[in-house]
């Protein structure tokens, strides 16, 4: 007997998900029409949230490699942008994906490494690293050495003809980068190497005697990783217009605040990170200023559902209705089959 | 004689890292466990022995008897209460747990205590040195944490190896279901060994808060060092641990040596040295 | 009629969602030996775990000398008398013979068992106290396994297949020992695959076959066919 099929990914409720998306997309992309400077500046702070988030989930949710140093390559990503424009001269838009090859390039010699951690200590071990960077930055005097530098205006003004329309280029930029990293995340969980991937956040060992190489495939996301978080951290210091090796690599900002968002979310699955980032932003605009006050309850939130509902809010959600926003389910449709969904 | 001077510095400060390291791979070895928070928990350490030095107006080493009995029972509760219910064989849960309880304790403290840098003075002590050989003098205070923290560490072989207590340890982490069946509460024997790892934290915390300025952001930090000479010295020894340690401590005093803010660098280039050519360890425990 | 030491009453016991016993009833009097037997999955090793509180189950389900026991922790369970010797020996590697003994003990519950006595009737484990358990051969490794247990002077013993995996003659040695322990006070549930043995020490049988009791009977009385057919099933 000779059985052809296809493989479906999509289900009904995949496919208002993927209308929603297509909906928001079109809205967001206009928000230089409906919105002001702030709320530009906002929009783009939750992309990059939304962005660092779901590659810490395909990190840590799906490889199963959870690393407290992902700051490293933020703040790797915000120097290489520094670094090129003022000293090469090159253009801010174009330093951006230059920082995510040579993030990409490094990460081979540090996976290199930190592979020989496991579990527990790799995750000191990637904080070890990222405190490795912030001291070397330190030391770079051309850039600013302890104290940091600010971008010279010169670089800001080449960018866009006026200011506004240099905000406005920027928000695109962050938009489209939050899009794109969604999308190739979407699309590797949809391949073969994302078959793999959930095959080892089930069971490292059943994977490998299914022939996974488990050791190959979670380099290939290591790398992938820290090429998307850098260019992220190289968006969010050409908004911020300055740089220094605490805020570059705050572990504060660019894991912590990640792995809250990641963990009340919804570890492991897609849709998880976009709806930690969104209720961590509603926590933000609600308790404004109680400075280490909110760090402190966002902590203690994040405890709470990690041993109460450790698949967190869309975790929750999808097992009680069976729902997901993107189409990533798996399903075998044989051409035997007449039935529709 | 400088150079002399700049190891035997590491050496004793390797001692204090050492302390560090102690209370980590305790808790790895019964429970598999690492606790993100323990850094901050020597940080908290040194603030308790701060409110009991200025309460009671003791001398902080003398404090040490009222701030280790404190940190044991917070480290019996913690386990009783949360840890225990992370612990299975999935490494997330206990490792976002005890991150998020860091950054808890460490916004905690800034609450209470502000972000002002604080130091507990011991008196003469701190400034008392003697010569060791020509030219080459050594502080007392160094030398009394570097003998506790070897006294601290041979207490651990000892209760390891040579006592009841020692014995659940290593039985429970062998095999829980078994060792349950030799009448010991799982729950019970993690708590006892969460309630040692920060009686270890107390002491070093108090020497920590007596030899440098703290506040409260300076946990990770810690927790880093003893992490490293876990690492350099080897998993599964606790001597090899007080090398690890004395192996950072001459790394990071030579590195300092060289440039002040090659310091922290030096230390951890040797770890991933260490990491690169020899990951065991320098002197790892090879298991029958 | 005496009341009997342990009374298993009509205990089910479930692994996720897959039931491994299905009303499974078996009664031990105060000194007696009693065999479980039945093939690979029938259930045996469960029925002991279960026994024993490594898996909790129906308080009234497990009644050891007149006291409801069914839900309680291993922990609590081998305090009131009831030893397991686990399933494949399950020695502690860090232990030494003699900390793997003294272990046993730790609960310092009285009665004839101390190490000298253990070492008495294990003299082959005198010789290696000190050596790291796992480096003992497979019938030495099961003594020291019996001993563990002994050691905590359990008026109920239940030792879990311990002719697996050893050599016939190691296992008669093993079984030569099983008189010497019943005669110091102490029950025995022997569960094994092997039945030759287990027939021969014991004076009472249950079969279980897929999670049910099959056949049961005082061992004398009981057939080779009658046994045969609820091992492997009619």
């Amino acid at each position: 007997m000779n059985a052809s099929f296809r493989v479906e990914h999509a289900t009904r409720s995949s496919h208002v998900g993927t209308v929603v998306f297509a909906v928001g997309f079109v809205v967001l992309a206009a928000a230089p029409a409906w919105g002001g400077r702030d709320d530009l500046r906002l929009l783009s702070e939750i992309y990059a949230y939304v962005a660092l988030a779901s590659l810490w989930n395909l990190l840590a949710g799906y490889a199963g490699l959870v690393s407290v140093g992902q700051q490293a390559y933020v703040g790797l990503g915000g120097y290489v942008l520094f670094a090129s424009t003022i000293l090469a001269g090159v253009h801010p838009l174009v330093a951006v994906p230059l920082a995510g090859v040579i993030a990409g390039v490094i990460a081979l010699p540090v996976a290199g490494l930190m592979f020989r951690l496991r579990g527990h200590y790799f995750a000191i071990g990637t904080w070890v690293v990222a405190e490795v960077f912030r001291l070397i930055s330190s030391q770079i005097s051309a850039l600013g050495g302890g104290s940091g530098i600010s971008l010279p205006a010169g670089i800001v003004t080449a960018m866009a003809s006026s200011r506004q329309m240099r905000e406005f280029l920027i928000y695109w930029v962050a938009l489209a980068l939050v899009v794109a990293v969604l999308a190739a995340i979407v699309l590797l969980l949809r391949s073969r190497y994302g078959l793999a991937l959930t095959a080892i956040r089930d069971n490292e060992l059943a994977a490998r005697s299914n022939g996974v190489d488990v050791t190959r495939t979670k380099l290939v996301v290591y790398i992938l990783t820290a090429f998307g978080t850098a260019m992220v951290g190289a968006l969010i210091f050409l908004q911020k217009l300055r740089i220094s090796p605490d805020t570059a690599f705050s572990v504060n900002d660019w894991t912590a605040f990640v792995i809250f968002i990641t963990v009340i979310g919804g570890i492991g699955r897609v849709e998880g990170p976009i709806i930690g980032t969104i209720v961590f932003f509603l926590l933000r605009q609600t308790l404004a200023d109680l400075g280490s006050l909110y760090l402190l309850m966002l902590g203690a939130v994040a405890i709470a559902v990690m041993l109460m509902a450790p698949k967190g809010i869309w975790g929750l959600i999808a097992e009680r209705f069976g729902w997901q926003l993107l189409p990533l389910e798996r399903r075998l449709r044989f051409a035997a089959d007449a039935r529709t969904t | 004689m400088e150079w002399i001077n700049i190891i035997v510095q590491g050496v004793l400060i390797g001692g204090l890292y050492a302390m560090f390291a102690a209370g980590l791979a305790l808790i790895f070895g019964v429970m598999r466990l690492v606790n993100i928070a323990h850094g901050d928990l020597i940080v908290l350490a040194a603030y308790i022995a701060l409110m009991t030095t200025d309460t009671l107006g003791l001398n902080p080493l003398i404090a040490i008897a009222i701030v280790v009995p404190i940190m044991a029972a917070i480290g019996y509760a913690l386990q009783r209460a949360l840890l225990n219910r992370t612990l299975g064989d999935d490494v997330l849960p206990p490792l976002l747990v005890t991150f998020g309880l860091s950054v808890i304790i460490q916004n905690a403290l800034l609450e209470v205590f502000t972000a002002d840098s604080r130091r507990l003075k011991a008196g003469a002590i701190e400034v008392a040195s003697f010569p060791l050989a020509e030219g080459v003098w050594i502080g007392v205070l160094p030398l009394l944490q570097f003998v506790v923290a070897v006294a601290v560490i041979a207490g651990l072989q000892v209760l390891f190896y040579r006592t009841a207590l020692g014995r659940a340890f290593r039985a429970t982490s062998d095999d829980q279901s078994v060792a349950q069946l030799m009448g010991l509460d799982n729950r019970h024997v993690f708590a006892l060994a969460m309630a040692l790892s920060l009686a270890v934290i107390a002491v070093a915390g108090v020497f920590l808060a007596v030899r440098t300025n703290f506040d409260p952001a300076i946990g990770p930090a810690r927790l880093i060092f003893g992490f490293e000479a876990v690492i350099i010295g080897g998993l599964g020894s606790m001597w090899g641990t007080l090398a690890g340690g004395i192996v950072l401590g001459v790394s990071q005093a030579i590195g300092a040596q060289i440039d002040p803010g090659w310091q922290l660098l030096a230390g951890h280039l040797t770890f991933l040295l260490i990491l690169a050519v020899r990951p065991e360890g320098l002197f790892p425990k090879v298991q029958g | 009629m005496p009341e009997p030491l342990l009374a298993v009453r009509a205990l089910d016991a479930f692994y996720g969602d897959f039931q491994a016993l299905f009303g499974v009833s078996i009664e031990v009097a105060p000194g007696e030996v009693v065999a479980v037997i039945g093939a690979n999955g029938a259930g045996k090793s469960t029925l002991l775990k279960c026994i024993a509180g490594a898996m909790r189950s129906r308080r009234d389900a497990i009644v050891f000398a007149g006291s409801p026991i069914g839900d309680e922790p291993a922990h609590t369970v081998v305090a009131r008398g009831i030893a397991l010797v686990p399933e494949g020996r399950r020695l502690f590697p860090s232990l030494s013979v003699e900390e793997n003994l003294v272990i046993g003990g730790q609960l310092g519950r009285s009665g004839p068992w101390t190490l000298a006595r253990i070492y008495e009737l294990f003299p082959a484990l005198a010789e290696r106290r000190h050596a790291p358990s796992t480096s003992l051969s497979g019938g030495q490794q099961q003594m020291v396994a019996i001993g563990r247990a002994l050691m905590s002077n359990p008026k109920l013993l239940l030792c879990d297949e311990i002719s697996l995996g050893l050599a016939p003659i190691v296992v008669r040695e093993v079984y030569a020992r099983l008189p010497s322990i019943v005669a110091e006070g102490s029950s025995l549930i022997v569960v094994e695959q092997d039945i030759v043995q287990a027939l021969k020490a014991a004076k009472h049988v249950y079969c279980l076959q897929e999670g049910r009791v099959a056949l049961t009977g005082p061992t004398a009385s009981l057939t080779r066919e009658a046994i045969s057919a609820a091992y492997f099933g009619a």
